[in-house]
């Protein structure tokens, strides 16, 4: 059942949103990289969140899933702690974070996905493997299911990583800069996998860093720059004004 | 071959052949998660650490039993690493410094302890010093029995916790998402690492122990890209190099055992980095130079082609256009012909019907590279 298109899941009536953050506060050393972050994203859209290098938009999501020690704050999954809504979070972590001459095939790394659920002890089996292959399917990947990961290009690592998180089947998923730096096929695979998402009901949280698509590709944005400039309805968020007030009178636009 | 015969009828070669293999088994084994987790390091650490373990061991019961040696080393490694964690954790201090000083902390108080139990006139201290250099003739069956319980439990361990290690080992923030107890897990790892240095502490001893963890692993690499296939190789490549060292040693006269395993790893070592298919430098270099050879031969056909299309395809017009000597060209020319790609001609030369057709196809596929300007050359 892992990874297949289903039912949109409906929301309760009166449900929590998929990601609530309260007060989040994240330091480094001495200075914050996130401040005081109030979040609430809305179910069923695929959200941006944008701002400047440097601006905590990588550390934002890594504080709300736990990986990196948060100073204060709350965070909610639909309305749960961490740990009880634990497998409803999908993550894709930005590619560059793994060696990718590391000794395994993509499926392999496809069928990491499912290992939370597998359980200790249990070894993936046949039905592991058929789950990956259909979440690279997905991905336009298939043919490289035996393939060593170092033999990939940038854009087929990114979607390795995708299809490990839509093997996880998740109902709220985490994308670190799935666009940086990928070729248009990767790109189009993308798009294709966040709309197939959205179809399903499920939200997507994208750290994005690129102006010029961002309002064509994600609903709902989130600018940030160590503190939230302005979060909402894609149409009413991005406009010059915040951009400004985002981007700051430094000008360090992004490559 | 009757030195290999040895090993099923000599008491003394079978307990240290059994005890060096086991050593390779589980550094093997351990040392490859440690190789990728670029860990290599920490594993020195924790063998130089036991050091000071083994002598407060020693001081604290007064024993010489290997096993309440061992223990004391594997606690004092243990604690090693958690505080090259800690250091790591709270200060700036970058991590190759953390570790070289820890290293280099324990293992200086571990000398300056064992000297101090040298002058104390204990009678039964002799032999502590082997733990520096490992002394395998002094191995027994009841040393190899220790061996294997402890390393048996190493290998049991990561059996049950492989596709955790696996995942810890390459993805450790997304094994962190998954929730995943990374940090226990990550423990889990050390403390059977520190069971492999255990195993090796009597046989190799503290300072030669990491290359019994890296060595199998770097090795292993070379021959396969997947990790299953690696961990077998790399244990089967520490029970190699255990035995071979172990029986070197027997049959030569005042070879010391230890530091023959581990040059016996690393020959398997040297031989894997040049050797083996696909990453073996060896390959890598062959490859680049047939590459390099072919490139050359592809212009070199381009040339002649130009000039065939004029009918004047002979050693000087090719020398002219190359700029290159008439004795260079006209061995060009000749392996051109050798290629069957040319043949001699009353005008000179000429290509045949394959170079011709070798000429198009190469001209077809310059078409998709981008243009260079003309006259720019």
């Amino acid at each position: 059942m892992i990874a297949q298109p289903k039912t949109a899941r409906h929301p309760e009536s009166g449900a929590s949103s998929p990601l609530s953050v309260r007060d989040l506060t994240v330091v480094y050393r001495e200075k914050p990289a996130l401040w005081d972050v109030d979040l609430e994203v809305p179910a069923g859209q695929l959200c941006a969140i944008v701002g400047p290098n440097g601006a905590g938009k990588s550390t934002l999501i890594k504080a709300v899933l736990g990986l990196v020690p948060v100073a204060s704050g709350q965070v909610r999954f639909f309305g749960q702690s961490l740990e009880q809504a634990r497998k409803r979070i999908g993550y894709v972590p930005q590619r560059g974070s793994v060696d990718w001459d590391f000794p395994t095939s993509v499926l392999d790394v496809v069928m990491m996905g499912l290992y939370g659920r597998l359980g200790w002890f249990r070894r993936p089996g046949r039905l592991e493997r058929e789950a990956a292959l259909r979440c690279l399917e997905q991905v336009s990947m298939s043919e490289f299911a035996e393939r060593q990961i170092s033999q990939l290009s940038g854009g087929q690592q990114q979607r390795v990583f995708l299809a490990r998180a839509l093997a996880q089947n998740a109902d709220l998923y985490f994308m670190d800069e799935p666009f940086a730096g990928v070729d248009a096929v990767t790109e189009e695979a993308i798009l294709h996998v966040l709309h197939q998402l959205k179809g399903q009901g499920k939200t997507v949280v994208v750290v994005h860093h690129d102006l010029q698509t961002v309002r064509d590709y994600f609903d709902h944005l989130t600018l940030l720059n160590v503190q939230v400039i302005a979060s909402g309805p894609m149409d009413e968020t991005f406009t010059p004004e915040n951009l400004k007030r985002t981007y700051g009178e430094r000008m360090r636009w992004e490559a | 071959m009757s030195d290999l015969l040895l090993i099923f009828t000599d008491y003394t070669l079978r307990n240290v052949a059994l005890g060096s293999a086991m050593l390779g088994v589980v550094g093997g084994v351990l040392g490859a998660f440690a190789v990728l987790r670029r860990q290599s390091l920490l594993g020195d650490v924790l063998a130089h650490a036991a050091l000071p373990g083994i002598c407060l061991a020693f001081i604290l019961t007064g024993a010489k039993a290997p096993l309440i040696l061992l223990v004391g080393g594997g606690l004092a490694g243990w604690l090693a690493a958690w505080l090259v964690l800690a250091v790591l954790r709270h200060s700036r201090l970058p991590e190759d410094s953390a570790l070289g000083v820890m290293l280099s902390g324990f293992f200086g108080f571990g000398v300056a302890l064992l000297t101090f139990i040298q002058h104390s006139n204990n009678a039964s201290q002799a032999g502590l010093d082997q733990y520096i250099f490992g002394q395998a003739a002094t191995i027994v069956a009841s040393d190899v029995l220790n061996f294997t319980v402890l390393g048996g439990l190493a290998l049991l361990t990561v059996g049950l916790f492989y596709k955790e290690f696996k995942l810890l080992a390459f993805d450790p923030a997304y094994a962190h998402s998954l929730g995943l107890p990374v940090r226990g897990l990550n423990t889990l790892l050390t403390s059977l690492t520190v069971l492999a240095v255990m195993v090796g502490l009597q046989t190799v001893g503290v300072v030669l122990m990491a290359a019994m963890l890296i060595a199998p692993a770097a090795a292993a690499r070379q021959w396969t890209d997947r990790l299953e296939a690696m961990i077998g190789l790399s244990a089967l490549f520490g029970a190699m190099a255990g035995v071979s060292g172990a029986l070197i040693s027997a049959t030569r006269e005042n070879l010391p055992t230890g530091p023959l395993v581990v040059l016996s790893m690393s020959a398997i070592l040297l031989v894997s980095l040049f050797f083996a298919p696909l990453r073996g430098l060896v390959w890598d270099w062959a490859r680049t130079r047939q590459h390099r050879r072919r490139v050359r031969l592809e212009r070199l056909l381009l040339d002649a082609h130009v000039l065939h299309t004029h009918g004047t395809l002979t050693p000087q017009a090719l020398a002219e256009r190359r700029r290159e000597p008439v004795a260079v060209a006209l061995r060009n020319l000749e392996a051109l012909r050798s290629l069957g790609w040319a043949q001699e001609h009353p005008q000179g030369f000429i290509l045949t019907p394959t170079g011709e057709q070798k000429a198009h196809e190469l001209e077809q596929a310059m078409r998709v590279l981008p243009q260079r300007v003309e006259g720019s050359s």
